[in-house]
């Protein structure tokens, strides 16, 4: 989605412009756009009456936050400590081969984003990958390139 | 709705709508928690929906779609009340049989019961092991209830210890009683909640706070996510009888926003207690007023911590700091703030509802009550489980988990989470509680309990928690942020065979010192993972440092995969799925692996048809003979 300033006014107002809901608007603004643009993070700063400096520290410290553009796909492979034991490392590397991306990189084109993510608690499906909300139980090379082709 | 202007109002509006109930009509409860949706358990419904429509059957039949039931291995799962007939691993295709055999003419679908290792068939949920063993106090509503709908709440006797607190009891009575509790925080520390409520409500200043801890971040953990999934309205009684019991006016819910169905649910719990006048000014016409609002936490482990959780809701980073004051005394904008678990809130109604006597009867001298796990791993049962405190961790693991998946040997259990250690097979006699579990080198912890087998690396474990630890520590402290840098090097140097004599005292050395010098429970706690592996498995770590050899065969740069010529019947399976040609062979002869071109991706001795186990990993003195 490209990005408007009048959504962002919006979110900011839904807040009251308070100065302490800045990781619940930011939350939203990054859930709208899927990722905090420089001149966004301005003007929250300018409506919030707050630093910059405030939310570079906010939006660097909270994993949720991206501040470069994530895919139209969103890839995620779970590493929590069930999915570890039952081999997630090597379906890590499996899916980063596939999908010709390392963990929290962007394809050049836009397309897909790969993630970790700690414990999706599914862990009777471990270890697991999701792509755009489907879930896949260790995958094998081969069912992930057909994953790869089918995504539009 | 009617806003509720007195107890009785409230016990009126209960009465009201149990007289519209008929506990004999047939009610079919399915899970729609996280794990089951990932199963397709929205399909499932969908078809159930359209099905008992079709049938005409939607005013015979009562459909709730439900939290978490717990056992997640067999999703998605179905209970068919009041008979209790539970159905598991249930496909779209095999409603229109439930419907017509089992809803309409009472006929069981064999093929949809648990079905034990052993080749046992259950048809009622109680008597599957899995459910037999547990004693679920705060769980156990989980599947009686739609968590969007308070009525269900209300129905199970929902907002009455509320009621009773406010109604009959003074505050000091109601702390009092969470006191000889001994309710311990589920969250991980095991502090006596009734302890914080009461310096909380001792301290100095006329605005004090009340915070339910809903940052679940072990990676193995997913209690709190499924109670307030599942029975929100539990957490958000508990929190209001706190407030009551310390004199607060206003609540904080820290919760991830990797939750979003948990987020999702809250939201509407709490726009519906509003509209009853749950919230609010004047509760229940009894003077006490009440507002709660929601932050969502944006992913930072740390985040959990009582005072990086409570800088968090100020909107600024989460980041600990020292508590030369307690944040009983200051904390969210310097005022009195208590902090619980999930887990801890929602025990809070149940200890008003039952009693005292009743729930100190529940578990140890020291814990009392009982406690969720997430039984996860490489157990045959994977789901949550609740049990009372003191329920040896053999009995969890074997009678309530079945054992340990495909035949193989058990080898350790880990509880506790990156705070947590490991625990081997010749403790399983182990009563679980906060207090024996710290004695071998341990925790509790949120309750997280990941089985492991022959095959998992005790090495390769520790060094997975200090990658986590080491990407989530703030940075803050020098010994944290360094002390786990430098184990985890230590720890990486050695998985790739490149370990040296004097690594393990180093390791130790280190350990000590950021144990030490921490500033927080991150810090403090994060060499737990690597000397409790140290203290049960150390000649599993020398085989690394020595021998270069990974005995489990985890650590991809001390093993080759290989093929057995004698085993292999040449059929091709692993040629075509290897992702970077690195299998040759003919048809019908055996096929070789090419080292140089192998990445170690797993996917020939995933794709090896079991009755060949022609794939093998080699490691250490294997790899040369």
């Amino acid at each position: 989605m490209s990005y408007s300033l009048a959504k962002v006014d919006q979110i900011i107002d839904g807040y009251g412009a308070d100065k302490e809901a800045l990781v619940q608007i930011l939350l939203d603004i990054q859930h709208e756009f899927r990722w905090l643009s420089r001149e966004t993070l301005l003007h929250t700063a300018d409506r919030l009456g707050l630093p910059m400096n405030q939310l570079y520290n906010v939006t660097t410290f909270y994993k949720h936050f991206s501040l470069v553009p994530q895919g139209r796909h969103a890839v995620s492979v779970c590493v929590g400590t069930a999915c570890h034991v039952r081999g997630a490392t090597r379906l890590l590397d499996r899916v980063a081969q596939g999908f010709k991306l390392s963990p929290d990189e962007t394809s050049a084109d836009e397309k897909f984003s790969l993630k970790t993510v700690s414990c999706l608690g599914c862990c009777a499906l471990g270890p697991v990958m999701v792509v755009d909300g489907k879930y896949m139980s260790n995958p094998t090379s081969n069912e992930i390139a057909k994953v790869v082709e089918e995504c539009e | 709705m009617a806003r509720l202007n007195s107890v009785s109002d409230l016990d009126a509006l209960r009465k009201d709508i149990l007289s519209r109930r008929d506990p004999k009509k047939t009610k079919v409860s399915v899970c729609s928690g996280t794990g089951c949706r990932a199963y397709d358990s929205e399909k499932v419904i969908e078809s159930l929906k359209s099905g008992l429509n079709t049938h005409g059957l939607n005013d015979k039949v009562d459909l709730v779609t439900t939290g978490c039931h717990g056992f997640c291995e067999l999703g998605p799962v179905m209970v068919i009340y009041p008979e209790g007939i539970a159905y598991f691993k249930i496909k779209p295709d095999d409603v229109d049989e439930i419907i017509t055999g089992t809803l309409s003419q009472g006929k069981v679908v064999d093929r949809l019961l648990y079905v034990d290792q052993e080749g046992n068939v259950q048809v009622k949920e109680h008597d599957i092991p899995f459910y037999k063993h547990q004693n679920r106090v705060v769980f156990g509503n989980n599947q009686l209830i739609d968590p969007e709908n308070i009525d269900d709440y209300l129905a199970l006797d929902g907002y009455q210890a509320l009621a009773t607190c406010l109604g009959s009891m003074s505050p000091e009575e109601v702390l009092e009683t969470v006191k000889k509790a001994n309710l311990r925080g589920r969250g991980g520390g095991g502090f006596p909640a009734g302890q914080k409520w009461e310096a909380t409500r001792n301290a100095p200043g006329d605005v004090k706070y009340v915070i339910v801890n809903a940052d679940e971040g072990d990676p193995g953990a997913y209690m709190d996510r499924s109670i307030l999934e599942g029975n929100p309205h539990s957490v958000l009684e508990g929190m209001l009888i706190g407030a009551y019991a310390i004199g607060c006016q206003k609540g904080f819910i820290y919760i991830r926003q990797e939750y979003p169905l948990a987020v999702e649910h809250l939201d509407r719990a709490i726009e519906q207690m509003r509209e009853l006048g749950l919230l609010g000014d004047n509760i229940l016409g009894t003077g006490f007023d009440f507002e709660i609002s929601v932050h969502r936490g944006a992913g930072a482990f740390v985040s959990g911590e009582s005072s990086a959780l409570m800088s968090s809701i100020e909107g600024k980073v989460g980041e600990p700091r020292p508590k030369y004051i307690r944040t009983s005394i200051s904390g969210v904008h310097g005022c009195p703030s208590d902090l619980n678990n999930v887990e801890t809130w929602a025990n809070v109604p149940v200890i008003i509802n039952k009693g005292v006597d009743w729930f100190t009867a529940i578990g140890t001298e020291g814990s009392k009550g009982t406690k969720i796990f997430s039984l996860v791993g490489k157990v045959n049962n994977t789901g949550l489980v609740e049990v009372p405190m003191g329920m040896k961790l053999h009995d969890i693991i074997f009678k309530i988990g079945g054992g340990i998946r495909d035949g193989k040997k058990f080898k350790a259990v880990q509880t506790g989470g990156p705070s947590g250690g490991v625990i081997p097979e010749n403790m399983l006699d182990l009563p679980v509680d906060f207090d024996a579990l710290d004695k071998v080198g341990s925790m509790m912890g949120s309750g997280g309990m990941i089985v492991m087998d022959e095959e998992t690396c005790m090495v390769d474990v520790a060094k997975y928690f200090l990658e986590f630890l080491a990407d989530e520590s703030c940075g803050k402290c020098v010994p944290c942020r360094e002390g786990i840098t430098q184990m985890l090097h230590i720890l990486k140097m050695i998985c790739a065979g490149e370990g040296q004599p004097g690594d393990l005292e180093l390791l130790e050395e280190v350990a000590a010192m950021t144990k030490e010098c921490s500033l927080c429970a991150l810090g403090q706690s994060a060499p737990n993972p690597v000397l409790s592996s140290l203290r049960y498995f150390q000649a599993e770590y020398e085989a690394h440092v020595n021998d270069k050899c990974c005995p489990a065969h985890v650590c991809k740069d001390l093993i080759t995969y290989h093929i057995d010529p004698a085993k292999c019947k040449g059929c091709g399976k692993c040629l075509r799925n290897c992702a970077v040609g690195a299998i040759s062979g003919t048809k019908k002869e055996p096929h070789i692996i090419d080292l140089d071109k192998c990445t170690k991706c797993d996917t020939c001795f995933m794709v090896c048809p079991p009755k060949f186990s022609a794939v093998t990993k080699l490691s250490g003195k294997e790899s040369i003979a």
